[in-house]
Parts: C-alpha cells; sequence; structure tokens
C-alpha cells in the first residue's frame, strides 16, 4: 500500500481501525524518502531509528485519532533535544540543542513522530532554500527549479509526499510562498498564536510556526495541536484555542471578499492573475461576493519589512559568537579576531547582507529615519487591513506573483528575489493569519491563492479554504516524481 | 577663581529575588560555576524572556520610595554590544521608557535637609563572570573562562540628578538609598560585596556659571568611604588642571583603593554605539494603578517619615531612633514591645542595648533570633514590678535568646523571682546587722553609705533576689 500517498486525516482513521500499524506507516515514508530523496534534497537529516522506536511503542499503546501516530518533518530553525539544529547555518552545522521547542513538545504529547529536519534558506532569511549553507532544495513539481523559501525543504517534502505534513516557520512567507510552490496548503497563524519559544529567532516581531500540509483538513488539525498559550513566550497571546476541525464546512454563502488591486496589478504574472480571478469566480458561484478594493499603504510594505525585519535579525543574530555554543574561528589572536573569523566564516551572503542593513538602521543617526519611520509604517499597514475587515469578511490575493522559478534565476538579484514575497509580507506586518491553497496550474506548476483574515479567526479562513478545495479538488493533482 | 562641584550618581542594585529577571534559575551565590543556567540566561538560540513580577515590584517599591511618578507603561529595550559575559550580545535594559521617573530623595547634611533629585529608576539584567588565566583582563590572557550564574539577575538602576554639590554629600547620599533599600528589603545594598555599586559624574564649573562643565566617570568605588574618597581627588585633580589653564576631558577613571588614587580606565576602542530598541520579544509592561496602590501600602512607612514619627510619640533620642529603624523588623519589633509594654523608652533601652549586644556578640539579626516582642515585654514587666532585678533579668534575656522560653519560666526555673516579701526578708536583716558591728557603728555615727554594705550583704544572702527597696527599709528598720 503507497500510504506516503494518503493525508494525515486518512492515516489517522487507517491507525485508529488498526487498518494499518504505525512501525509499516514510518516504515513506508521512510522508503518513499529513500527512493526520492536525492531528486529532492529536503531534508538536512532523519532521524529513522527514533521515529520507529516511537512507533513501536505506540503500536502496543493504540490510537486514539487527533494526529497520534502521525510522522511529521519539522523545519530545522525548530529546536529539536538531542537532534541537530542547524538553521542551514555553517554557524549552527552541529549545534545540537540542550530542550524542545514548545510545538515540539505539544507534537509529542499528541503521539506524533517527528521523521527529520528540513533544509531552510539560511536562518530562513531567503524565497528559495538556495541561502541554505548545506543544499538547495529542488520543487517536486520540476526539479529546475525552487521548492520557495524558506520552507521549502518542509513544502518540498509534503507535496514529494515524503512526509504527510510538516512544520515550517513564515516571517514574511516563509511558509506560504514555499507551500504555493510546491502546491500545497501553508498557514501562517496570528501572531501570538502559536508558540514561538524554541524557535530560532530571525525577526521576533514577525516570526510565527505554522503547519504545511496535503490538504486544509491536515492543517486545521495540525493547528489543534499547535495552537496553545505558553507561558514562555510573552508575546504568545493567552486566547482559547478553538477547535479548528468545527471550521471544516463547506460554506461561502453571503461571504465578503476584498479584492486589493495593489496585489494583483503590476508585477503580477498574467496566468496567475488568471488562475486568482477563476478562484474568485467559483466563490461567486458558491454564494460569495468580491470587490476590488484599494489598501494605499501596501506600497510601502516591502521597505518597511527590510527595515524592521534585518534590525531585529542584527541583534538576534548577534549571539552567534563563538564564545558559548555553534561554529569558533581557528583563527583567533585575540577577541576581536575570533569574533570577526566566527562571523565571517559561519555566515553565509544574504545573512551578512542582513545583519548590515539591520545594524545601519538601529544606528544613532538612522534610527529615527529608519526603524522608528518602519514602525509607523507598519501601523497604517495594520490600520488599513483593520478596516477592511470591518467591511470583508476576508481579503484574498495570490500568494506570490508567478510560479516557482529556475535554481539560479534570482540568486544574483536580491531585489527581484525580495520582490517575490510582495503579496506575503504585509500580512507579517500586520500580524493577521493567511493562508495559502493550491488554486489551479500554470504550464504544469502550481499557483496559490492567500486567503487572509481577521486576527485569531484562523476558523474563517478554514472554512473558506475548505469550501473551495471540496469545489475544485486540486489537492488531488500529484507531481509527477 | 571659585569652582562648585558637579556630581550625579548611578546605582545599581541586585533585587532580592528567588530567580533571575528573566528566567526561573535562582539567584543564588556561591555554588559551582555555572550550575544556576537553562537555556534563557544562557541565551540559547530559539530562547525567550519571561519578565519576572516581583522584580517589577521590588522596583515599584523602591522608585515610591524614592517619590517617583511610576509609568503605566514602560519598554524593556535591547542594548546591542559584544562581550563574552553577555551570552545574548545584548543586555535587556529600559531606554527610552524607564519604569519610573522624577523623584526624589532627601539627605540630611550638617544638620540641614537636602533634596537630590532622581531622574529615573530602571529594571535590567545583570551580566557574568569571567575569570582570565595569565592576565588581569582578556587582553593578553592565555584563556579566559565564562561563568554564567550571575547572567540574568535582576538588576535596578536609579540615576540621580546632577544635584550633589559635594563628595560628603555623594556618600551621605549613597549611605541613605543603602538604607531605603535595605530597609525596604529590596536588596542588602553592599557595596563590598557589588550587591550595590555605583558610577558617579563629577565636573566643575565657575560659581555663578549655570551651564555644565565636561564630566569624566568615576568607577570602582567598593565602599561609602571610596565613594567621598574618589570624588574628593577627582575634585582636587580637576581644580588643578582648570585652575592651571588645562581642559577636562570626558573620561572613565577607576578608583584605586589601596593606593586611594584614580586612573583613567583604558580606553575602548570607539565610542559604543548600543543601538538601542525595544526588545521585540518582550511586551510593554503594564503597571496599573491598582497594583502600584498595593505595593505602597505593603511597602508602609519610609524611614524618613517613622523618623519623625517616633521622635513625637515615644519621645526617645534621635541617636536612639536612627538605631531603631536601621531595618523594618527592628522598627516593627520596638513598637509592637512599645505597646504591649506600655515602655517605650524601656523598650527602646533593652533592644538597643542588651539585645542588640546578644545579637552581635552571637553574629545574629533579630529575625534569626527567637525573642519575639511579647516576650521581650514580659521581662520588661517583671522587672518594672521588681518580680526580678535588672541583673537577673540581663541573664534571663540571653536564655531567652537561646532557647525562645518565656521569661516568667525562666525567672522560676533559675529561682531569680525577686523576693519583696517582708517577712520572708526580716530574718535576713537581723542577720546581717548582727554579723557587722562594724558598718552598724559607722552608720549610726552619721556615715549614711555605710548601709550600702549591709544591703550588699543582704543581697548575697539571698542570691540577689532581695528586693533592694525592701531590705533597705528593714535594715533601717534594724538600726533604729
Ligand atoms: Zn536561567
Amino acid at each position: 500500500m503507497s500510504l506516503h500517498k494518503l493525508t494525515a486525516h486518512e492515516l489517522s482513521d487507517k491507525l485508529k481501525s488498526k487498518d494499518i500499524s504505525c512501525v509499516e506507516l514510518i516504515n513506508d515514508v521512510y522508503n518513499r524518502i529513500d527512493s526520492v530523496e536525492s531528486k529532492i534534497d529536503a531534508f538536512n537529516c532523519l532521524t529513522k531509528e527514533a521515529a520507529i522506536k516511537k512507533a513501536k511503542e505506540l503500536d502496543n499503546k493504540g490510537f486514539s485519532g487527533g494526529l497520534s501516530g502521525i510522522p511529521i518533518a519539522i523545519k530545522d530553525n525548530i529546536c529539536t533535544e538531542g537532534t541537530k539544529t542547524t538553521c542551514s547555518s555553517k554557524i549552527l552545522e552541529n549545534f545540537v540543542p540542550p530542550y524542545n521547542a514548545t510545538v515540539v513538545e505539544l507534537l509529542q504529547s499528541e503521539g506524533m513522530i517527528p521523521i527529520g529536519k528540513t533544509n531552510l534558506d539560511e536562518f530562513a532569511m531567503g524565497s528559495s532554500t538556495e541561502n541554505s549553507a548545506f543544499k538547495t532544495t529542488k520543487n517536486p513539481w520540476d526539479i529546475q527549479r525552487v521548492p520557495g523559501g524558506s520552507s521549502g525543504g518542509s513544502a518540498a517534502a509534503v507535496a514529494a509526499d515524503e512526509a504527510p505534513l510538516a512544520l515550517g516557520s513564515d516571517t514574511g512567507g516563509s511558509i506560504r510562498q514555499p507551500a504555493s510552490f510546491c502546491g500545497v496548503v501553508g498557514l501562517k497563524p496570528t501572531y501570538g498564536r502559536v508558540s514561538r519559544y524554541g524557535l530560532v529567532a530571525f525577526a521576533s516581531s514577525l516570526d510565527q510556526i505554522g503547519p504545511l500540509t496535503k490538504d486544509v483538513t491536515d492543517a486545521a488539525l495540525l493547528m489543534n495541536v499547535i495552537a496553545k498559550y505558553d507561558r514562555r513566550d510573552s508575546t504568545s497571546a493567552d486566547v482559547a484555542t478553538p477547535d479548528y476541525r468545527k471550521a471544516l464546512i463547506k460554506d461561502v454563502k453571503g461571504l465578503k471578499i476584498a479584492v486589493p488591486k495593489e496585489l494583483m496589478g503590476e508585477g503580477i504574472e498574467e496566468n496567475t492573475k488568471k488562475a486568482i480571478l477563476e478562484a474568485l469566480k467559483i466563490y461567486e458561484k458558491m454564494g460569495a461576493t468580491f470587490k476590488e478594493i484599494s489598501l494605499p499603504s501596501l506600497k510601502f510594505a516591502l521597505a518597511t519589512y527590510y527595515i524592521i525585519a534585518p534590525a531585529e535579525a542584527s541583534s538576534n543574530l548577534s549571539r552567534y559568537d563563538g564564545v558559548h555554543y555553534g561554529h569558533r574561528s581557528d583563527k583567533q589572536n585575540d577577541l576581536m579576531d575570533m569574533y570577526l573569523n566566527t562571523r565571517k566564516e559561519g555566515f553565509g551572503p544574504e545573512v551578512k547582507r542582513r545583519i548590515i542593513i539591520g545594524t545601519y538602521a538601529l544606528s544613532s543617526g538612522y534610527y529615527d529615519a529608519y526603524y522608528l519611520k518602519a514602525q509607523k509604517v507598519r501601523t497604517l499597514i495594520k490600520q488599513d487591513f483593520d478596516n477592511t475587515f470591518k467591511d470583508f469578511d476576508v481579503v484574498m490575493s495570490p500568494t506570490c506573483p508567478s510560479p516557482a522559478f529556475k535554481v539560479g534565476e534570482k540568486v544574483s538579484d536580491p531585489l527581484s528575489m525580495y520582490l517575490s514575497d510582495i503579496a506575503t509580507i504585509p500580512i507579517n506586518l500586520a500580524g493577521i493569519p493567511a493562508i495559502s491553497i493550491p488554486c489551479g496550474f500554470d504550464n504544469d506548476l502550481p499557483v496559490g491563492l492567500q486567503i487572509m483574515g481577521k486576527a485569531f479567526d484562523e476558523e474563517t479562513l478554514f472554512r473558506v479554504a475548505f469550501s473551495y478545495e471540496q469545489e475544485t479538488r486540486w489537492d488531488k493533482r500529484k507531481p509527477a516524481l | 577663581m571659585n569652582f562648585e562641584t558637579v556630581i550625579g550618581l548611578e546605582t545599581h542594585a541586585q533585587l532580592q529575588t528567588e530567580s533571575k529577571m528573566f528566567c526561573s534559575c535562582p539567584t543564588k551565590f556561591g555554588n559551582d560555576p555555572n550550575s544556576n543556567i537553562c537555556p534563557v540566561c544562557t541565551g540559547q538560540p530559539g530562547s525567550l524572556p519571561v519578565i519576572n513580577e516581583k522584580a517589577i515590584r521590588l522596583a515599584v517599591k523602591t522608585a515610591l520610595a524614592l517619590n517617583c511618578k511610576i509609568n503605566n507603561e514602560s519598554v524593556f529595550a535591547r542594548k546591542n554590544y559584544f562581550y563574552p559575559d553577555l551570552p545574548k550580545d545584548y543586555q535587556i535594559s529600559q531606554f527610552e521608557m524607564p519604569l519610573a521617573e522624577h523623584g526624589y530623595l532627601e539627605i540630611e547634611v550638617g544638620g540641614q535637609i537636602r533634596k537630590i533629585g532622581i531622574t529615573r529608576v530602571h529594571l535590567e539584567e545583570d551580566a557574568g563572570k569571567l575569570v582570565h588565566k595569565g592576565s588581569a583582563g582578556i587582553k593578553g590572557a592565555d584563556y579566559s573562562l565564562v561563568d554564567l550564574n550571575r547572567t540574568g539577575t535582576p538588576l535596578m538602576e536609579i540615576v540621580s540628578e546632577p544635584d550633589i554639590r559635594t563628595p560628603e554629600e555623594a556618600r551621605i547620599f549613597m549611605e541613605e538609598l543603602a538604607h531605603i533599600l535595605r530597609y525596604l528589603e529590596v536588596c542588602d545594598a553592599k557595596l563590598e560585596e557589588g550587591s550595590m555599586r555605583c558610577d558617579a559624574n563629577i565636573s566643575i564649573r565657575e560659581t555663578g556659571e549655570t551651564k555644565l562643565g565636561v564630566k569624566t566617570e568615576l568607577k570602582n568605588m567598593n565602599s561609602f568611604k571610596a565613594v567621598q574618597k574618589a570624588l574628593e581627588k577627582e575634585e582636587t585633580r580637576q581644580k588643578e588642571v582648570v585652575s592651571e589653564g588645562g581642559k577636562i576631558f570626558q573620561q572613565t577613571l577607576l578608583y584605586d583603593e589601596a593606593t586611594s588614587s584614580v586612573h583613567p580606565m583604558r580606553s575602548k576602542e570607539g565610542s559604543h554605539d548600543y543601538r538601542y530598541f525595544p526588545d521585540p520579544d518582550l511586551l510593554p509592561l503594564y503597571v496599573d494603578e491598582k497594583t502600584i496602590e498595593e505595593v505602597r501600602s505593603s511597602a508602609g512607612e519610609l524611614p524618613m517619615d517613622k523618623f519623625k514619627r517616633f521622635l513625637s510619640q515615644y519621645g526617645i533620642p534621635g541617636q536612639d531612633i536612627t538605631v531603631l529603624i536601621e531595618s523594618r523588623h527592628t522598627a516593627d519589633f520596638f513598637e509592637e514591645t512599645a505597646k504591649i509594654s506600655g515602655e517605650p523608652k524601656l523598650s527602646a533601652n533593652w533592644i538597643i542595648g542588651d539585645v542588640s549586644a546578644y545579637l552581635n556578640a552571637n553574629d545574629l539579626s533579630l529575625k534569626d533570633s527567637k525573642l519575639s516582642a511579647a516576650a521581650l515585654s514580659e521581662l520588661i514587666t517583671l522587672v518594672k514590678n521588681s518580680t526580678v532585678s535588672g541583673n537577673s533579668a540581663k541573664k534571663i534575656l540571653g536564655e531567652m535568646m537561646k532557647t525562645g522560653k518565656k521569661a516568667k519560666e525562666l525567672v522560676e526555673a533559675m529561682g531569680a523571682t525577686q523576693i519583696s516579701d517582708e517577712a520572708a526578708l526580716v530574718e535576713i536583716a537581723k542577720k546581717v546587722v548582727a554579723a557587722n558591728p562594724q558598718s552598724v557603728e559607722a552608720y549610726k555615727n552619721g556615715k549614711e553609705a555605710a548601709i550600702k554594705h549591709l544591703i550588699g550583704q543582704a543581697m548575697k544572702e539571698t542570691k540577689g533576689r532581695a528586693n533592694p527597696q525592701v531590705i533597705e527599709g528593714l535594715i533601717k528598720k534594724e538600726l533604729c
């Protein structure tokens, strides 16, 4: 049986009814990895031994449903006690965390089985995984192309059936953009919904962990596991978590959709636009209405993001100095030498670029003009969304301006790389949730629809996404590997 | 030229919390290096800080005592700089929006009250400790070891306005501040041990000038005396330089206690840009009015106010009050004893005298001793009623403090009850008169003092238990 093709909720049913054993499932998943991983390069490391041990334990205990017994891939910037957490950086190449991230604890207490750590752009900075210090992950739909980033390893692993679902992290689109490129579902939850404790920080005020899955139902189920208030994260919101499974209803009658023209105009490829318009027509057919609106502050989103994110990153990444853990340069005549050489050798060019931008933006004399102004614009963007949600239930746009680009196509042009996040970045600045779901193909490459909602209203996103998925079943189409 | 000296002080005080500022590690000292650490205070990737509420309350309590305005919303910021004792390579501190501002502290200098402005009170985390092998500093060391036990310990920074005019005032300010911190049980305020640290900014200007002169910063003053000494040295130096037509340069100077001199600290390369910005891992800190009121009422009366009240309420001398209010516990103990015994003056005398002597001799604090205010009151009453003599009472007190037993119990057990019953003493009086004819003779010849010898003999007979007044009366009767 090709278990790896199934979704997590289908597998869960089979485990519960004792149709299959968990050991069988884990073995099937690793067999699949063995046969396709050389083409995809999704994983930085695999934890097969521990996974099989855990599966045996669970087989003896039995399954109560939920996601108990389901294998999961974890982005390699989420701390796993005793298992390397590298952030795809040379500076943490051999770093083994002494503790588990809160989300990892939650997966474990649900009885989920981590199968390995997935590749990313170094410290989650990038949109293609080409900034990984170790390897570039390939898009399962066309291995000449990038899977998106920075959670490219997680998205590719799910799309290539190497894992039924995965965890990613999203700072400016790092879950949604690879989900869109790889034709899977990706959710960036509301800021504060999922604990960041144990997520290696890139930009603390923007980072959020979320699911990458084969369908909307799986995303809801994984959110049921990881969305929980955590005292160890001061930015975690002390709000009740609903049962997201209950939101999975096919009903969008009377739904009011806003479509910002700023995200449907210049820079968006024609075929992508066409796919989105067709999706909107399907919603209309199901009883929803949509209207074009203008969110003028969005044109400043990219500039704002590239002040705030690097500023926070420049401080967050200071700790990689060779003193306490991680890489330490052999060339160290004195303290300053050790700092400089450790960081010179340990960080890749994109990380260095952002540290320099961020350091500059926070420097005295520039702080007001850059960081402080960026924070003000951020407030405006947030207000624009708040106002929109007074009249509309959701906002929709393409997740990305184009389908997956070719490996190497944009590496030498960081600005055009940054532009691929134009539609996803505003969401992190506003702190609201957004989901990317497959909405068709452009020359056999997946196109993603981004649905944005009110803060802490992931339920509406799930209902709206689920309704479309049930109507179209794009999720059933698989890449030929 | 006549100069005026301008001094401002920056004090760091370690807060007496159980756990660190942003994690739950203990703040205990003296453990093995790197034993009180966790992912948070060692700056592990992915770890996050959580504010210690107890530390906030202690800082609010201090700020209220310093007459500050508490900001309902304050912000923790990151102060970015690289150093091996700082695992995150930034210190979480407060910058633009501190916890409290605009206060003052009144100090008494030469019989006059001086009001010194408090610019701000804020919270931050302490750094770790470095041990260098082969050199005093990190430069030139063969290697350096890092101990992170102290990393993340809560520190409160108290910044004064440049209102201080003499090195003596600076010392008195520090002493009074230390007193308040100890009294509030916020910090044990020991400069010698580093639980309280002081940096001083000093400049001079021509008398009458309103603009501030170029200041220098003094560090490494490890006692109150050193604060005054260091500032005196630097004040003299600045005056000499300016008098000779020279200029003062902004620099940091270290005080050397052994030679009682100040030396420039080796300058760091370039000036620091700390790139402060609000810590995105921590939401703004809200301290609502309800919390402030709770802290205010729990903090109670301040030393200065207590001094004034004790003076008018109990009529005891000022210098005694100073001793009684050294700690809040002692002050409360005194008030309770005075209330139960109805004898404030006697209570004060006992506490300042014999109780303190016992505590000092045994290296104890009143809190750790087994003496209760009720027990001391009972003893005071026993002396007042002449049930025990003053001398016996001293012995009994020692026993009470050692065992926690009650005065009455001890008096009976020791057979120390004073004998005031005439019937029981008349035989003694007769015996003493009969046995000392010379004293009787002298007394009858008009030597009044001779009766003292007779009383002494009677006391000896009764092992000190005879009531001196009663026995004196009886002896006089015999002599008639
Ligand atoms: Zn700790």
